[in-house]
């Protein structure tokens, strides 16, 4: 009887991972940290589109509005009760996780069009019921204030060096941890229910049952990059949360590779980076300021137009796709000369 | 010949479907093509019709080359094909369905010679005009297919596997019908069939194809009589 | 009164739901695909009617004006993206996403160009006839001459279509191309200029929505106006509530939507106006999945 290989976690490779950033983060300026911050935050996001949309093929363009569950969350519980921070960011999870759970169970019975268009409602929707209630701070919102770093760090750590680790290790943890879901039974089922949801009931999997599940935890990876991204702004409010955020996250999966976790980092720097991008070429090109202040916008949404067109499934599998043909065509012309 | 086939090759992917064929059918002939499953014959059709484009080779009708060529615009060149399998939109009617052949047409007039043409053909399709077609049998699908391929006034028509999951009885009409039709109009048949005999016994000429290659071309007759081919497809 | 009143301003917000659903469901019918950047192509045809009110200072010149530049886009944006799209996107995992990722970039190429041409501060376009509220005995209502001009177009423009669709050639090539595009290629259909009519409809549709969006509130508009966003997305739940499929149903799912809506806000509270159509639209996917006209098969595109 011939066992299954069993998949290594990759374990050694996360801590390596860790190990390099905390060299990187002595070596580089504020405001790299800081957007090295950011980045994290996006790659946390952006993955749990990948484990939604890449693997469990459901789209969701309200992924904006989960992020702001975890925020809130994390925000409320801050301030009512100054539970530690920790705490904090483990509530944005669940809480975020609940409303995946919600709305996956409301959406199993959507696909395509029907479940974006859903969850584009809930994106527009949600943000602004923060307005309603008092306890969310209304327009201005509420801080998030996750205090200065450990003295035990020294003297010379910054605010934005302990941002960087906090969301780093959060990155890391995070990203350790989908890679072992995806590699598993539950990605296995994921992917098969994406394939074809008749072939793989009829193998045996509840796939009602296994999409509430991705959109449960895939909401729980969002909440907990709210929360990190109200940390690094230091306030949750609703215009934190726009529609255009849900799109941006879209777009770097799309970049990255729709079901290639290892292209995330290349989705959430091109993000980051483009506003930069963008202000440098307007300053260059000596425009208007109607043209500076679009341009991040457009360029975003061109570059998902044309990822989508000729990079459609990413360039890690584009790459290897090319690969794949080219040993195919090689066998095949090996074929036509024996004839 | 008015239509004529040279070293016709096909790919799905890397996949070698149709592999140097040749052939050539006389005006008003109908022509069989059987062959094992996955001997490359509904790709041959589609290649023929313009659905899927051909690696290399040249397809010439009626003397005009039209390797590769749409398949709306061969429609307008007299080239009918009823594909395998649910070859009619389900949502439409029976009228709709047979109306769709001849749109391209743009003569109404026509039209309603056409459709009445067919009714006169298929009755039952008469007394179902105004159903819509998911309510018709296996049988009278593939009538509405065969109709509505007649509406647009063909030439050539290529049918593929239209016996395909019928009963007995109705395998017989429709390949008598189509023999009928072929005299009585004076089409150009392309035949594929899985069902060698039923094809073979009405067809004038028989083709024989193995693994995207033509291993056999001869009178219909002769083939049913040659001892390999009734071993290998016609069971005896 | 106040009765009369939630229900006028429902049933006139609705039939402008129902003209963007209109434009969602040609689009649809004719090509398999939701446009999300519909609203985005409305709001451009609004700007193209802008451009010729303050030419030529005609609200009735505008409009014909804004349909044609709205079919004529949308028919560009079909001939260049979507046929990329068939052509490089449609195998893989990617398949079933990419259109609607396409449109969604494509909404917002085409608002940071907006922008980009126009600026982002508000521009008027002054309604035609009178917004003021008819008088019955004495109290005045909500509707008015402008309100009933909307709901005179989108019926006229819902028995238009539906003879195209049922009753001609040319609706019977838009039904086949969308339902089986091999067979009615094969049947001499030009399926890919038939699919890019398709488009150009919803087109003009679509910029139909936009100027009476516009016109039926302030006159007032911009590229971020919550206004565009809104219709975006009760267009499309309007589209899904009425079943997708049918242009009957988007009218009837645009006039249930924008009612439901008005009754919320006025007897239950005015703060959900953002959230009520995501609710609302899970009420009805709940009770009636296919939608009020929808045929029963399982909700998949």
């Amino acid at each position: 009887m011939h066992k299954a290989k069993k998949e290594s976690t990759h374990l050694p490779l996360f801590i390596l991972g860790g190990v390099v950033l905390y060299f990187l983060s002595g070596m580089v300026d504020e405001l790299r940290v800081y957007q090295g911050a950011t980045i994290a935050v996006y790659v946390i996001a952006i993955s749990s589109i990948i484990l939604l949309t890449g693997y469990s093929g459901q789209v969701s363009l309200g992924h904006g509005a989960l992020m702001a569950v975890g925020a809130y969350a994390a925000a409320v519980l801050r301030i009512e009760f100054n539970l530690p921070i920790i705490l904090c960011f483990v509530a944005a999870v669940l809480a975020a996780a609940i409303g995946g759970a919600l709305l996956g169970a409301a959406a199993a019975r959507l696909s395509g069009p029907y479940l974006a268009g859903t969850t584009l409602a809930l994106a527009i929707g949600l943000p602004s019921l923060a307005n309603q209630f008092a306890i969310l701070g209304g327009e201005q919102g509420l801080l998030f204030d996750v205090g200065f770093p450990p003295l035990a760090l020294g003297e010379e750590f910054t605010q934005y060096k302990w941002f960087f680790w906090i969301a780093a290790l959060a990155a890391l943890i995070s990203m350790w941890v989908i890679r072992n879901l995806l590699n598993s039974a539950y990605g296995r089922a994921w992917r098969a229910g994406r394939g074809n949801e008749v072939a793989a009931q009829l193998a045996g999997i509840n796939t009602a049952r296994s999409k509430v599940l991705a959109f449960t935890i895939s909401a729980g990876i969002a909440g907990l990059a709210g929360a990190l991204l109200a940390m690094t702004i230091g306030t949750v409010s609703p215009s934190a949360f726009p529609l255009a955020l849900s799109f941006s996250l879209l777009t770097g999966a799309v970049l990255s590779g729709i079901t290639t976790l290892g292209g995330v980092i290349i989705g959430a720097v091109v993000l980051v980076a483009i506003p930069e991008i963008a202000d440098v070429v307007a300053h260059r090109l000596g425009s208007s300021e109607s043209v500076t202040t679009n341009l991040p916008g457009l360029i975003v949404s061109g570059l998902l137009i044309l990822t989508v067109l000729f990079v459609p499934n990413g360039p890690v599998e584009q790459h290897r796709a090319r690969k794949a043909k080219h040993a195919a065509q090689h066998t095949s012309s090996k074929k036509k000369d024996k004839h | 010949m008015s239509l004529n086939v040279s070293n016709l090759t096909v790919h799905h992917g890397a996949i070698c479907a149709v592999n140097q064929v040749s052939l050539a059918v006389p005006t008003g002939k109908l022509a069989a093509i059987i062959g094992a499953n996955g001997a490359g014959k509904t790709t041959l059709l589609r290649a023929l019709s313009g659905l899927n484009k051909p690696t290399s080779g040249v397809v010439n009708w009626m003397g005009q080359t039209i390797t590769g060529v749409k398949p709306e615009k061969l429609v307008r060149l007299g080239i009918s094909h009823v594909s395998e399998g649910k070859s009619v939109i389900p949502e439409l009617t029976v009228k709709e369905n047979l109306e769709l052949g001849a749109i391209w047409r743009k003569n109404s007039k026509e039209m309603k010679e056409s459709l009445d043409q067919v009714v006169t053909i298929f009755p039952r399709l008469g007394e179902r005009i105004s159903q819509r077609s998911d309510t018709l049998s296996g049988g009278e699908r593939q009538m509405l297919a065969i109709g509505r391929a007649i509406m647009s006034k063909p030439k050539l028509l290529l049918l593929d596997e239209p016996s395909l999951g019928l009963a007995p009885l109705v395998v017989e009409q429709i390949f008598q019908t189509i023999r009928d039709l072929t005299t009585e109009m004076r089409l150009t048949v392309l035949l594929v069939e899985q069902n060698a005999m039923g094809a073979l016994k009405i067809a004038d000429l028989g083709i024989v194809l193995n693994l995207g290659k033509v291993v056999a071309v001869n009178h219909a007759q002769a083939l049913i009589e040659d001892p390999a081919v009734r071993a290998a497809y016609l069971g005896y | 009164m106040q009765l009369l009143n939630t229900l006028l301003i429902g049933i006139t917000a609705g039939s402008i739901y129902a003209l963007m659903a209109i434009a969602f469901v040609l689009v649809w019918r004719s090509t398999r695909v939701v446009n999300f950047a519909q609203a985005g192509m409305a709001l451009l045809s609004t700007y193209f009617g802008y451009e010729a009110v303050s030419r030529i200072g005609s609200f009735w010149v505008a409009l014909p004006v804004a349909m044609i530049g709205g079919a004529l886009f949308a028919a560009l944006v079909e001939l260049i993206l979507m046929r990329l799209l068939v052509k490089h996107a449609s195998s893989g995992p990617i398949a079933g996403v990419a259109p609607i990722i396409a449109t969604l970039g494509l909404l917002g190429v085409i608002r940071s160009v907006i922008s980009m041409i126009w600026g982002g501060q508000d521009l008027r376009i002054v309604a035609p006839i009178s917004n003021n509220g008819f008088t019955i005995n004495g109290s005045t209502l909500v509707f008015s001459p402008l309100k009933l001009l909307v709901l005179v177009v989108v019926a006229v423009l819902l028995i238009l279509l539906t003879i195209l669709f049922q009753k001609t050639n040319l609706g019977l090539a838009l039904r086949a191309s969308a339902h089986a595009p091999e067979i009615a290629r094969l049947s001499g259909v030009r399926v890919d200029s038939v699919r890019t009519l398709g488009w150009a409809l919803a087109g003009a549709a679509g910029a139909v929505a936009g100027l009476f969006q516009t016109v039926n509130g302030n006159g007032n508009f911009s590229p971020d106006s919550i206004e565009f966003s809104l219709l975006l997305v009760s267009g499309f739940i309007a589209a899904v509530i009425g079943g997708l499929d049918s242009l009957l149903g988007a009218v009837l799912g645009g006039l249930f939507l924008g009612i439901t809506i008005s009754f919320v806000l006025m007897y239950v509270s005015s703060g959900l106006f953002f959230i009520a159509p995501f609710i609302i639209l899970l009420i009805v996917l709940f009770i009636r999945p296919q939608g009020i006209i929808g045929v029963k098969a399982g909700r998949r595109a």
